[in-house]
Formats: C-alpha cells, structure tokens, sequence
C-alpha cells in the first residue's frame, strides 16, 4: 500500500502570474519533511496546492488516493491541516476550539483527546480560558492542540494520517519552538507523516528527515538536511552568504549568519 | 478562572474542570427556562389586549361546560390565537436567521435586517401585493395566499447571495463591506418599492402601508398557513448546520479541513436566512433587530456554539416578539404601536454596543 503524499507537477497562476511552475514533491509517512526557501518562493503556496485551497493544475495525492476525488470528511480523517494564521469569529473557549478538531465536532461525546492535545502544546490548565483572551503564541498552540486532536493516532487501520503544517512555529518562544518540533518528530516516529513549511533553518536541520528547499515557485534541491543545507545553495537560493557549520556528535547542520561587514561583497 | 492559573506547568490536565461542558449544561437547561418562558408568555398574550375578552373567563367557561360567548371566541380564536402563532413563527424565525447569517458570515452584526435581506425580501413581497393584483383573477385564486411569502423567499435569497459575493473574499468577510452593502442594497430595494406604490390602487395602498409598518396585528390564519411550511423547512434546516457553522467559525479553508462540506453549509444556510426571512418580512413586515439582539445575549450566557445557539434562538425569539407586542399592544391601547418601534427601541442600543466593542476589527 502506498503511504506518500504526492504532489505532481503542480502549477499554480495567482492572477496572471505563475508563481508555481510545475513542482514535484514526495513526503513520507513515518518522517518529518519540511518545505523552506526565501519569502516568496512559493513555500505556503505550494502548501496550499497540495492542502486545496489554491485552484491549481497538477494531481495531489495522499495515501495513493486523489485528493481531489475525495470529500471532505474522507480527507479530514486522514490529514490535518494547520493554517499559517487563525482568526475565531466569536468567543470560543479554548476547548471548544480543540474540540472542534474531534470528527463530530462540539457535538461529539466526551473525548480525553483533546485535554491530551492541550498538554503536549503545554497548554495544560488553559480548557476553560477564552481564545481570544490568549497571546499570538498561545493562540497559535491551540490551533496545533485542533490539528493535532485531529488526526490524534499516526496510524488507523494500517494507514498513516497526515499533519499539514504552515509555519508551526512562527510566533513561538525557542522553549515552545522545540515542544512543537518534538511533537513533529514524535508524530513522525510513531509512523504518521509530517509536512511543515518552515522558516528557522536550524530548526529543519534539527528536526526535518527530508529538506524541500523551494527557489521561485520550483524546487531546488531535495534531501536530507546536510545535503540540502550547502553554503553554495544557500548563498544561491538565499542571496547572503550563510555558512554551514555540523555539530560534532551527530552532523547535523548548523547555520550562524555572519553580520554584513564580515561578509565578502559578492556573496551573491 | 483566576489570572494565576496562566501558569500551570505541571497541571493535571484531567484534573481540569471542564468549563465546556459547563457550558452546555448550561445551555441545555436555559432551553427548559426558555420553553418555561415561552409558554408564560403566550399565556399572558392570549390574555392581553384592548377587549375585554379574558382567557380565564373563557376558561371557566369551557371548564363549566358553557358556551363560549361569541365575543371570547372571535377575540381569542380569530384575533388573539393567530397572532400567538404568528408571533412565535416570526420570532423565532428573526432570531435564527440572524444566528445562521452570522454564523455563515462570521460576524456578530450580520443581521437580515441591518445588511438588506430584509429589504430586498420585502421588496420581493410588494411586487408580488402589486403585481398580483394585475394579474387575471383566476391566476390570483391559484396562487392565493402563497404569492407574497414565496415572493418574499425569492427575494431573501437573491440578496442574500448578492451581499455575500459583494461582502466575502476568499472565505473572509468584511464586515464594513458587509455594512455598506447592506446599506446600498436597502436603499435600493426602498426606492423600488417606492415606485411601486405609485402603481397601486387603493386596497393595495393599504396593504402595502400596513404591512411596511411591520406589525403582527393583521395576523390571520390563511397568513399563518401561508407562512408556516416555509418557516418551518428553513427552521428544520437549521439543526444540520450547527457543526458546519461552528467550523466556519474557524475560516472557511479551515473548515473545509476539518471535514465540513463548506459550499453545502453556504448554500444550506442562505436558502434557510432568506426562507425564514422572507416569510417572516411577507407576513409581518420588516421588524427589527430581534436577530441581532437574541444570538447576542445567547452566546454571552452560554457560548457560540450553534448546537445550542440555534434552538435556543428559536425559543427566546419567539418569546421576545410576543412580550414586544403585548408592549405595543398595551402602551397606547386601545390603539397599538407598530411592533417594529418597540423591537428598534430594544435592538438598536445592543447594536450600537456590538458595534463599540468591535470598532478596532471595523477599522473605525
């Protein structure tokens, strides 16, 4: 059985302007893949192809289905999708919020899931505050403990389940950075699939099992973080010079931008 | 909760009270303390107004095995009976159109009445007062009392759709878009139906002067009748989409990712607002506000979810519309107050207030 999420050649105009230009992607269950590239290089974009809420040309498919064969409810059952910002029309309580991720919604009969999916955001104790109430942060781990409440199980009846994440840690703290990304990898570990589109570098070389790094609307390179992460592409795709240095134990890649001044004037 | 329990690393998070299900016990019981009142208060409406004709005195009456005298029967039966119907089908129909429309627009302002549903529902129904009474007798015998609510639906409906493709861009709505459009869209419909009067003839005149009052006094039970199937679809409607309104609370895209079919909850929703709407405006008249104040002080006493929200709007709807017009019955009687006065006199305050609190998302 086929356990991918696909994208093939995706092409997306956003008016007239391709800002796709025929992107491939496989992600795997049981790894974390993050998508990064510059601002504008067509990350949430593509993101958005694959998740369907941008008209596109190209076939998506999860699990060896056709996204767009199925409903909506078949696809809420495998993938989860987490948008880059949330805006909650009335007042919600927190657990209403997450709640709202259970398959029956607020109707649904008393779950534990979602006071579980609260704890690993290390939002314990905050069921009962208004979601409105709450700082950007915050606000942001409730939509995850939503997402996450979701698809709670990696795998249902020998099929992974999808979590679909723009920009999971945008507006968090480095402490809550890394209880996100754990969560991620732990997804991961227990065999569910992960796609994150990602800004912090080092974070993805700390977290990501497969780096997509996108270049104006086409991919430029696919592959395990040290691969991927390369002074030269990174100078390219990024226009500044970003060398990469590896942690000693275990390789992993890490970036320390140099202050202007040091760099070279061609870097580009 | 206390502001010290922001910091709670550490917390059983099974030993949390659950404050949504606090909630919806909550609202499970305000539904008993509604039906309890809507029933109180329909007692007290049959019992109201300018004749003498009591209901107690009725009562005993049919208790003692008497004849009801003609005056107790005509009062309650033909007079008071079908406004206590109508009252309750228009109430509780405002209430729940104004509950799904902000629902679908994500906005606590959205009210038929304040963004032109109303409006164009009405314009709807004079057409058809007008343009029915040119059409041949035996045309207007088959069409009977059905004309002006359907008309009215016809009416909801297109403006509802149009304002929610002039108000919504990419699943978010702006609400001063929204207001404006509503505003635009009133003053269209206004000066149509303008126009119209110059072609009507007397009876007409009269018809169409009464009902803009917006008034439950000339309830009768052919409008009742009228009204009922179209109330009552719209209103059966309703249940089906409170997970749907709930998740578009999240963002239209979110939604659709959580499962819901989000085009059938918009289609679903706007046929149920102009349904409810347009029967409600053809047989009553434009009356205000109840649709903005009744959700409001629902989700501030139990929350915004529609599972509750929705029934429960229903109920204090209905009973809000008939105390509104026992007040208005009552407080120049023997003459009465259109119904529309008192329901601005309570409503728009609420709406001013809304509109304060939420001038920061408004950009005002």
């Amino acid at each position: 059985m086929i356990t991918t999420l696909e994208a093939r050649n995706i092409r997306v105009k956003l008016g007239r302007k391709e800002v796709l230009h025929g992107v491939d992607l496989t992600a795997n269950s049981g790894k974390v893949t993050a998508i990064v590239g510059p601002n504008g290089s067509g990350k949430t974009t593509l993101l958005r192809a694959m998740t369907g809420e941008v008209p596109h040309q190209g076939e998506v498919s999860i699990n060896g289905a056709d996204v767009a064969q199925l409903q909506p409810w078949q696809l809420a059952a495998v993938r989860a999708v987490q948008p880059q910002s949330s805006s909650i029309a009335f007042p919600f309580t927190v657990l209403e919020i997450v709640r709202l991720g259970l398959s029956a919604g607020l109707s649904a009969a008393d779950s534990s899931v979602p006071l579980k999916a609260l704890a690993t955001v290390g939002l314990a104790g905050f069921a009962g505050r208004m979601y409105l109430d709450l700082s950007g942060g915050e606000q942001q781990r409730v939509q995850l403990a939503r997402v996450i409440t979701q698809v709670w199980e990696p795998i249902v009846e020998e099929t992974p389940r999808w979590l679909i994440l723009d920009e999971p840690v945008a507006s968090l703290d480095i402490g809550h950075q890394f209880t996100v990304m754990d969560l991620t990898r732990s997804y991961a570990a227990r065999g569910g699939g992960v796609v994150a589109v990602m800004h912090d570098l080092n974070l993805t070389a700390m977290f990501a099992d497969q780096v997509v790094l996108m270049e104006a609307g086409k991919v430029a390179k696919t592959g395990a973080p040290a691969e991927v992460l390369t002074d030269e592409a990174l100078a390219r795709t990024y226009g500044c010079a970003v060398p990469v240095n590896t942690t000693p134990p275990l390789g992993i890649p890490f970036l320390l931008p140099q202050a202007r001044r040091d760099m070279t004037p061609h870097s580009g | 909760m206390s502001a010290l329990s922001t910091n709670i690393t550490g917390a059983d998070p099974t030993a949390e009270p659950a404050p949504v299900e606090d909630r919806r016990i909550r609202a499970r019981r305000l539904t008993l303390v509604l039906i309890g009142l809507l029933l109180v208060v329909s007692g007290l409406s049959l019992t109201t107004g300018a004749s003498g004709a009591s209901l107690w005195n009725a009562l005993s009456d049919l208790v003692a095995g008497r004849e009801l005298s003609t005056m107790d029967r005509v009062v309650l039966l033909d007079i008071r009976l079908p406004r206590l119907c109508m009252g309750i089908l228009v109430g509780a129909s405002l209430a729940v159109s104004g509950a799904v429309m902000q629902g679908l627009f994500r906005n606590p302002l959205a009210d038929p009445g304040i963004v032109g549903v109303s409006a164009g529902a009405g314009l709807a129904a004079i057409t058809a007062i007008v343009i029915g009474g040119m059409l041949p007798l035996a045309v207007q015998q088959f069409l009977g009392s059905w004309i002006v609510p359907v008309a009215a639906f016809f009416g909801g409906w297109g403006s509802t759709l149009l304002l929610y493709r002039v108000s919504t861009r990419g699943g978010h709505t702006s609400v001063a878009t929204m207001l404006l459009a509503g505003i635009a869209l009133g003053a269209l419909a206004g000066a149509a139906s303008g126009v119209l009067v110059y072609y009507s003839d007397d009876n007409q005149l009269r018809a169409l002067t009464f009902w803009g009052m917006g008034s439950l006094a000339g309830a009768t039970w052919t409008k009742v009748l009228a009204a009922l199937p179209i109330i009552a679809l719209a209103l059966a409607a309703a249940p089906f989409l409170a997970r749907g309104l709930n998740g578009m609370a999240l963002g239209e895209a979110a939604a659709g990712h959580i499962g819901i079919a989000v085009q059938r909850v918009k289609n679903t929703s706007i046929l149920a607002v102009a349904g409810a709407t347009g029967a409600a405006v053809a047989v009553s008249g434009g009356i205000g506000f109840i649709g903005i104040v009744v959700p409001h002080l629902l989700r501030l006493a139990t929350g915004p979810d529609h599972h509750s929200l929705l029934p429960n709007a229903a109920l204090l709807g209905a009973a809000l519309l008939l105390a509104a017009d026992m007040i208005a019955r009552v407080i120049v009687a023997p003459a009465e107050l259109p119904i529309g006065i008192i329901t601005a006199i309570l409503g728009a305050p609420v709406f001013l207030w809304i509109l304060l609190r939420r001038r920061g998302d408004l950009g005002l």
